[in-house]
């Protein structure tokens, strides 16, 4: 049962985590609780789909769909963080001046949230995917031990609910003045990481190269295995083993973004 | 190594593209052979088979790799190249069973 309840806590902990920055960082923006819920809704229907098909997925591009369909999820992600990143620092100020109801916030703000729930939808379908072929797993096993292991899923489940809903309401106590600059750096890491990421998986995939692999070897300091790698890798991408090429994805996207918020941001004189 | 050799010849066009193949089976949770020999710094495909009806994850953090293989379906996973060295793997959904090594020299 403990087994189980792990495994499923650290499948949904990523997208519940996710979940929880995103909703902190939408704060206030109209709609917000009904395109969470859509995105939600949207990503378990996708994860039974995708957790069907997974034969199916796994045997296109010669062996290596799986790997093309998660870095194709990955790199969307990576691009719906980043603009919400630059899309904030555009106007999470007025937000912040105003509390919000500035007509364009608001409209511009559908868009965006719109964009959010796929992002969200998408979180949910890579993770639940996996969560649900292993309590299928579970299922079709030997009848004795089925209830306690699903009881099990069902407990890591909530653990990892309520592992997002501890950080949503962590970041929500965190003041106004400081708030987008906590919550974007939060996605701009979590971003970088989904890149790192997604070159790990074309590289499986054999479709880029690894370059130097690894880079480094950090295992026997900070072993991922470890409480605070697991931590570092979900939020900011930590790898203790990574290859060049996921050095290099990470950088990039770090740096781009980066510039793409200092770049977007208005001059506006701040009122005092 | 024979099970490489094998697999060399049975595949002509894979050595031709200098790709190296070795194999993994999983039954009753479980990897076979649980010890697999590789050359180092070299890339190897590695083709996991599972015979269970159930899903499992193949997952090692020594080689950072991780992959979903369906009940009674096959995975391809692209390793190394490997300095030469022991990597453990396993099984994320039964890992109290489902545990094995590769040997990089």
């Amino acid at each position: 049962m403990f087994g189980s309840a792990i495994i499923v806590f650290r499948e949904s902990l990523e997208a519940a985590l996710l979940i929880g920055i995103i909703a902190a960082a939408t704060r206030g923006l109209a709609g917000r609780n009904l395109w969470l819920a859509i995105g939600i809704g949207a990503g378990l229907g996708g994860a039974l789909v995708v957790a069907g098909l997974t034969e199916t997925i796994a045997e296109m591009a010669e062996g290596a769909g799986q790997e093309l369909f998660n870095a194709a999820i990955l790199g969307i992600a990576v691009l719906m963080l980043g603009w919400h990143n630059i899309w904030m620092a555009t106007h999470g100020r007025e937000m912040a001046a105003q509390a919000k109801s500035m007509g364009n916030a608001v409209r511009t703000g559908q868009r965006e949230m719109s964009a959010l729930a796929i992002l969200i939808a998408l979180a949910v379908l890579r993770e639940g995917s996996e969560t649900a072929l292993f309590l299928y797993g579970l299922a079709a096993g030997d009848g004795s031990s089925r209830v306690s292991m699903l009881s099990g899923g069902l407990l890591g489940l909530a653990a990892g609910i309520g592992a997002g809903w501890v950080l949503y309401s962590g970041l929500a106590r965190i003041p106004l003045r400081h708030f987008f600059t906590v919550t974007s750096a939060l996605i701009l890491f979590l971003a970088a990481g989904m890149a790192g990421q997604m070159a790990r998986l074309l590289i499986q995939g054999d479709l880029i190269r690894p370059l130097a692999s690894p880079l480094w070897d950090s295992s026997s300091l900070l072993p991922m295995d470890s409480l605070l790698g697991n931590l570092l890798h979900i939020f900011a991408g930590y790898e203790a083993r990574p290859s060049g090429m996921q050095v290099l994805f990470y950088m990039l996207t770090f740096l781009v973004i980066l510039f793409g918020m200092r770049w977007s941001r208005p001059r506006i004189p701040q009122a005092t | 190594m024979k099970a490489l050799v094998l697999a060399c010849l049975m595949f002509p066009l894979a050595a031709l593209a200098a790709d190296l193949e070795a194999t993994l089976t999983i039954k009753d949770h479980q990897f076979t052979p649980s010890e697999l020999k590789v050359p180092a710094g070299k890339k190897v495909k590695l083709l996991v088979s599972n015979l269970d009806s159930t899903p499992e994850e193949f997952e090692s953090h020594e080689l950072n790799r991780e992959k979903l293989v369906a009940g009674n379906g096959k995975a391809t996973i692209y390793i190394g190249p490997l300095a030469p060295g022991k990597y453990p793997f396993y099984g994320e959904f039964h890992d109290k069973t489902a545990r094995g090594v590769i040997v990089a020299e």
